[in-house]
């Protein structure tokens, strides 16, 4: 039997990005595949949320190139990119049905069952009235991910799902990304929580100082490069 | 993707639902320009022609104020969770975003004013004695005027420290033009006298900032 070469879907090119004299990226150079997890591991200020911020087209790269689905302009492909940040992304005052069914809208989606199906897919009940803002975290992170699924995307960006998530729902979270992948969806994961995603993840992305220093298969922390945050 | 329209009618429609919801916007604007309203009344005590000679002034200031606390609540839902970052992320155009906002603001604020005029009335003893429907023309020509700059200034000072001592800021002194035009119709509109010329000026600055607006609304979202 042959083995299919991997897609790549995303190809990141000597990346800066800086903010005033700060520089968040230092230069970083990959290529991911489709249909895999990607965890993103690293200590706070690694660069970890500004290397997924910059893939979401939400930061503009100081130098340096980055070419998601074969496109440089964000814009182009947005359609097929799902992102979820730390915080909600949600309205307060809405449910988590009016929210979503606004968000589909920005999307095209006027499929009258996707919202109520996505809303099921992470475990919640779409005729839930409650509004968002009185949700418990555990909840609200669930319908954030909701958010992020709602296009069907082919790449998924997660900022921290699993914060301040309980165990059992974030290993149910982490199912439903496994199953995710497996429907050929890259994903990528921001985490400080990387034990959940052992066994799940296809490789983990160490970076520190805002580049990456490594990439495994296993959960095992390459060694430092020394570098400073300076 | 929806068509630009269908996005600004649900984007609108969520903003006049959260207002609904949360009271935010008409609730600040309606007490702050009651309060304008009586500590005026009780600073000047005018005759009838004097009160046709300042009111146009009277009238617009305190609306100007009143609509900034609503332009700042605008976009102040928007960044709450980070919100604006998903509108951002998705195929949806900045400009109907801006639209859809401009509209909310300019129903928020032509609601203070239907129902804070009949005070001013009251209070100033107003009658006009040029027409009337030339004073709902310069109401809505001049409340478009500040609803259209204040909502792009709004967005443009929205990541900024302070942003709502910025926003006056920014928005007072480009606004001049039009607070002229709309005081200066109003008064010769009261007083019997033509104010046809101010009114001209007020749908060209309105033409021409609607114009600028909506082409640069798009860099100011995407800014860092």
């Amino acid at each position: 039997m042959t083995e299919t070469a991997p897609v790549i879907v995303i190809t990141v090119s000597n990346l800066i990005k800086q903010f005033g004299r700060f520089a968040a990226l230092r230069g970083v150079t990959a290529e991911f595949s489709s249909g895999k997890l990607y965890a993103i591991l690293g200590d706070n200020g690694a660069g970890k949320t500004t290397l997924l911020r910059t893939l979401a087209g939400l930061n503009q790269p100081s130098s340096g190139e980055v070419v998601v689905l074969g496109a440089s302009k964000f814009h182009d492909i947005c359609q097929q990119v799902g992102y979820m940040a730390h915080p909600s992304l949600l309205y307060d005052e809405m449910s988590g049905m009016e929210n979503l069914q606004y968000f589909a809208r920005l999307y095209g989606i006027t499929s009258g069952t996707r919202c109520a199906e996505v809303i099921r897919s992470v475990g919640l009940d779409p005729d839930l009235v409650r509004p968002v803002g009185y949700y418990s975290q555990g909840m609200w992170q669930r319908m954030s991910l909701a958010r992020a699924l709602l296009n069907d995307p082919k790449i998924l960006l997660l900022d921290e799902p699993f914060s301040n998530v309980d165990l059992h729902s974030a290993t149910e979270m982490v199912r439903l990304l496994a199953r995710t992948r497996d429907r050929g969806t890259t994903i990528f994961i921001v985490t400080h929580q990387a034990s959940l995603l052992d066994g799940a993840a296809d490789e983990f992305v160490w970076m520190e100082y805002g580049k990456i220093i490594g990439r495994t298969r296993e959960l095992k922390r390459p060694e430092s490069t020394g570098g400073n945050s300076k | 993707m929806s068509a630009p329209t269908g996005i600004t009618r649900v984007t609108l429609l969520k903003d006049l639902r959260l207002e609904w919801r949360s009271k935010d916007a008409i609730n600040s604007m309606l007490f702050f320009s009651l309060l304008v309203v009586v500590v005026f009344s009780f600073s000047f005590d005018p005759s009838a022609e004097e009160s046709r000679q300042i009111a146009g002034g009277l009238i617009w200031v305190a609306f100007l104020f009143a609509a900034v606390v609503a332009l700042n609540q605008t976009w102040a839902r928007e960044i709450r969770n980070q919100v604006l970052d998903a509108y951002r992320v998705s195929p949806a155009p900045a400009n109907s975003l801006f639209i859809a906002k401009t509209l909310g603001n300019f129903i928020f604020v032509t609601v203070l004013e239907a129902l804070m005029t009949p005070l001013f009335i009251v209070f100033y003893r107003l009658r006009a004695l040029g027409p009337v429907w030339q004073l709902l023309l310069v109401a809505s020509l001049g409340t478009w005027a500040l609803v259209v700059n204040g909502t792009f200034f709004a967005a443009m000072s929205l990541r900024t420290r302070s942003r709502e001592i910025m926003l006056p800021l920014l928005l007072f002194p480009i606004s001049i033009p039009a607070i002229l035009a709309m005081v200066q119709s109003t008064t010769a509109i009261l007083n019997g006298e033509g104010a046809h010329f101010w009114i001209v000026l007020l749908a060209t600055y309105d033409v021409v900032f609607t114009t600028m607006c909506l082409l640069l609304f798009e860099t100011v979202l995407n800014a860092e």
